[in-house]
């Protein structure tokens, strides 16, 4: 039995190369959504915004967002399929992005995954 | 084709300097991204789902065998080795960097090409029929005004920050090819009593949300007016179009909401106000452009051509190809030769860079160096001797370019959808591929006969799924992609909207659901009657039936 | 708020009288449009030129009473994505109005030459870019395809250009 625990992560893109990156334990961004840090409660998710708004401010990424996810065995899960394939690339195209670079999600774009 | 002089190559290239300062002040924090968005959009830069995506502008569909090579050649470098052709004859890619930008913008110059207005509030890239110059039916070659419409709209200072995006089409064929009548403003050539050609000006027409067909605000524009006129119009959608709510922002509302008698004297009205200009210059200007849009020295050459005869005898697949992808050309022994973008399963608008470079090659060997895209996402090589079909076809199935779809349920129009778009609600390939699948039998295709299939990923309409024949709309319903079919739309010149057939398929329901719809066509139909045609006699009942009866 | 006029940054000699403030006895003021038919009258006896704030919803043809009394007529920019007030600047031009045509509100640099074009010729602008990036964003394009706009000597009508031998066309008056 996996244990889920549910938050929100951090998502923006690089500004210099468009790139999909999550914000991390650490304080910075990474290109694979497991490194993402997940918030678990409001206080916490407002926290990561208003680091993410002064990243934004550092010109460092842009469009930054929250959205739902949970951990499932060490494995961070975008709850929306939009975001799921954030994390992966095309589902059309798995040659491309993410998922063909090694830094894809663990889990598929489609539901039941 | 148009070739630029010292005045077009200045323009790109001090646009090209312009937006490498505007992205490097915004990498250096100068601009904010709200400041920089419109400046980015304004050059075709948009964010999307995985990266940035830049779309390129293909004026009027038309490109040389060069530019195309130059656009492989930046797929290579700068992206991941292919591109997208979009329903609006353009070209997008979608894995560029911002930094990456400048540099690609100068090599688009270098081919006489840009990114201008391929995005933002403003005169987007005005297309045409995709067999203009070519085709038999024409009454005039529609480009020349494309191009003069493509310079009087370029960076436009009036025009550029309006309350919503822009889009003109033009006709020079009364088969409407170029879907005049769901466009902001639609142009139509024909020709008066007197023998004179003018333009239909037909204005408020349009997709997305709320579509509908434009109303002629001009029956009979004379040419040399055009671009006055056309100022007028766009002035009066400039102060008047609503700016409150962007869902009623285009025209159409404008149109809608005035009534047609209003708008037309508002536009009237600007239009006596204004100060008369000359129009000499505007005169002189359309024939030094038309003079570029000289028909090819085509050969002359019999109507009948023995070789392709004797190969469409032999070849079955060849014959078929003929018979789909093949089109009338005007001068004799010669024929439009379409290519297909659609391959079963595939990707609709896709193409490597190697795909690109074959078709420049093709391109250069059987059809006068020129290309045309198609808004269907497919291309053209518009003059190509029937002699030379054969060799064509060949050269094309070797590179998975000869799919003999074109027209048919396998030629389905999508636009990327949740795989690439940040807009889109549900995801749009893989609706088309298993379509493609399921369909993919030619016979089949064959006898089900002309059938357009439109996806759009979203209520945007990008796949202009409203006036598809069969019309699908992907949908998020609480985080899962659903898909509502529509029926009856059209483009052509009896242009309908699809009606809503009933509630919404998932996903991998839809193939299924467009077989019962074909199958109560294919039940009903007479003798030779086309899909819509069958659909506008039958009405919606019969396939509400197939779709949604309990057993 | 900095202005530029002719390229330059100045002093602005010109006073904003909002809706309620008392008239100045003398000097160049700018008032809103709705003081303008309240008191016109008192106005027309100003000692000093009158300018007045015209907002892109009204109708240019509103202005055509007031228009010979106008030596200025600042065009407010809600948001500098509103792009109404081009084509007001253009019409007001076109009724031959020679005054002050100033771009006050939300402007961007990079819009500087459009506005230019249109006919603005003064930019109330803000300290948020520096001056050089004001300065010289007005001069990004050294040409533009449509005719009959405004521009400096130097910047080219690329349909005029090309057909130097047609119709004399009635150049426009150099900006500034």
């Amino acid at each position: 039995m996996s244990i889920t625990e549910k938050g929100q992560a951090m998502t923006a893109n690089r500004l210099r190369d468009g790139a999909v990156v999550f914000f991390t334990r650490s304080g910075d961004w990474s290109e694979a959504i497991d490194a993402a840090v997940l918030a678990t409660e409001p206080q916490a998710a407002r926290a990561l915004e208003s680091r993410g708004k002064d990243d934004e401010r550092a010109t460092l990424v842009t469009g930054v967002y929250l959205f739902d996810a949970e951990r499932r065995d060490g494995h961070i899960r975008a709850l929306h399929i939009r975001e799921r394939i954030r994390t992966l690339g095309p589902t059309v195209r798995l040659d491309l992005g993410k998922q063909a670079e090694g830094l894809g999600g663990a889990f598929p774009a489609e539901n039941g995954g | 084709m148009y070739r630029y002089d010292e005045f077009d190559y200045q323009f790109v290239r001090d646009r090209t300097a312009q937006f490498a300062d505007q992205a490097r002040r915004r990498l250096a924090g100068e601009l904010t991204e709200d400041e920089f968005r419109p400046l980015r959009l304004m050059n075709g830069l948009y964010l999307q789902l995985h990266a940035y995506m830049l779309r390129i502008a293909i004026p009027y569909g038309t490109l040389s065998s060069r530019q195309m090579r130059q656009l492989a050649m930046i797929a290579r470098r700068w992206d991941k080795n292919y591109g997208h052709f979009t329903t609006r004859q353009n070209i997008q890619f979608n894995w560029i960097k911002l930094e990456d930008t400048p540099e690609i913008l100068a090599a688009l110059a270098d081919v006489e090409m840009h990114a201008i207005q391929t995005s933002g509030n403003c005169i987007r890239n005005v297309t045409t029929d995709q067999w203009a110059g070519a085709a038999a039916d024409e009454i005039a070659d529609p480009r020349p005004v494309a191009e003069l419409i493509r310079q009087w709209s370029s960076l436009h200072p009036e025009f550029s920050y309006l309350p919503r995006k822009f889009k003109i089409a033009v006709t020079g064929a009364p088969n409407d090819r170029a879907a005049v009548k769901v466009h902001d403003i639609g142009l139509r050539l024909h020709k008066n009593d007197k023998g004179e050609a003018g333009w239909e000006v037909i204005v408020g027409g349009g997709l997305g949300r709320t579509p509908l067909i434009g109303v002629t605000v001009r029956e009979f524009l004379p040419q040399h007016e055009l671009i006055a006129y056309l100022e007028a119009i766009m002035r009066v959608y400039n102060l008047y179009g609503r700016r409150d709510n962007k869902y009623k922002a285009r025209i159409k509302i404008l149109v809608h909401e005035l009534g047609p008698e209003k708008f037309r004297a508002e536009v009237e009205a600007e239009y006596a106000r204004r100060p008369k200009q000359e129009t000499e210059v505007e005169e002189r200007e359309l024939a030094r452009i038309a003079a570029y849009f000289a028909p090819p020295q085509f050969e002359r050459l019999p109507r009948w051509s023995p070789r392709f005869e004797e190969a469409r005898l032999a070849n079955p697949a060849f014959a078929r190809w003929v018979r789909t992808n093949v089109a009338a050309h005007f001068a004799d022994g010669y024929a439009i030769a379409n290519i297909s973008l659609k391959p079963e399963g595939g990707i609709p608008g896709d193409a490597t860079s190697e795909q690109m470079e074959l078709v420049a090659d093709l391109a250069e060997r059987h059809s006068f160096s020129e290309i045309r895209v198609s808004h269907a996402q497919n291309l053209v090589l518009p003059h190509v001797k029937r002699d030379d079909l054969f060799d064509l076809w060949q050269a094309l199935s070797g590179a998975g370019l000869a799919a003999s779809n074109l027209g048919l349920a396998g030629d389905i129009i999508a636009c990327p959808g949740l795989d690439y778009c940040t807009l889109a609600t549900a995801r749009s390939i893989p609706v088309a591929q298993a379509i493609s699948r399921k369909f993919a039998d030619y016979d089949r295709q064959q006898d089900i006969g002309p059938l357009k299939i439109n996806i759009s990923g979203c209520i945007n309409a990008c796949g202009h799924h409203h006036v598809g024949h069969i019309g699908i709309l992907g949908l998020d319903k609480k985080g899962e992609e659903y898909y509502q079919i529509t029926l009856g739309g059209s483009s052509a010149t009896s242009a309908s909207i699809g009606q809503i057939i009933g509630p919404g398929f998932a996903g991998h329901d839809v193939p299924d659901a467009i077989e019962k719809i074909l199958d109560t066509y294919l039940k009903h139909r007479q003798p030779g009657e086309e899909f819509l045609a069958a659909y506008r006699r039958l009405g919606a009942q019969p396939f509400k039936e197939a779709l949604y009866a309990a057993h | 708020m900095p202005l530029i006029k002719n390229d330059r940054f100045i002093d602005d000699p010109w006073t904003h009288v909002g809706l309620e403030d008392s008239l100045p006895s003398s000097g160049d003021i700018i008032v809103p449009y709705a003081r303008l038919l309240k008191e016109w009258d008192a106005l027309t006896r100003h000692d000093g030129r009158l300018g007045v704030v015209f907002t892109n919803i009204d109708r240019v043809e509103a202005l055509s009473l007031f228009l010979p009394r106008l030596a200025l007529i600042a065009l407010p920019f809600p948001s500098f994505t509103d792009g109404r007030a081009y084509s007001l600047a253009r019409q007001i031009r076109e009724t031959g109005f020679a005054g002050e045509l100033r771009a006050s509100g939300n402007v961007l640099p990079d819009q500087l030459q459009f506005m230019r074009q249109v006919g603005f010729d003064a930019f109330e602008v803000t300290e948020r870019f520096a001056p050089e990036v004001w300065l010289g964003a007005s001069r990004r394009m050294s040409l533009a395809y449509q005719r009959g706009l405004y521009r400096p000597a130097g910047e080219a009508e690329v349909w005029s250009e090309r057909h130097r031998d047609a119709e004399p066309w009635l150049e426009q008056p150099h900006a500034g």
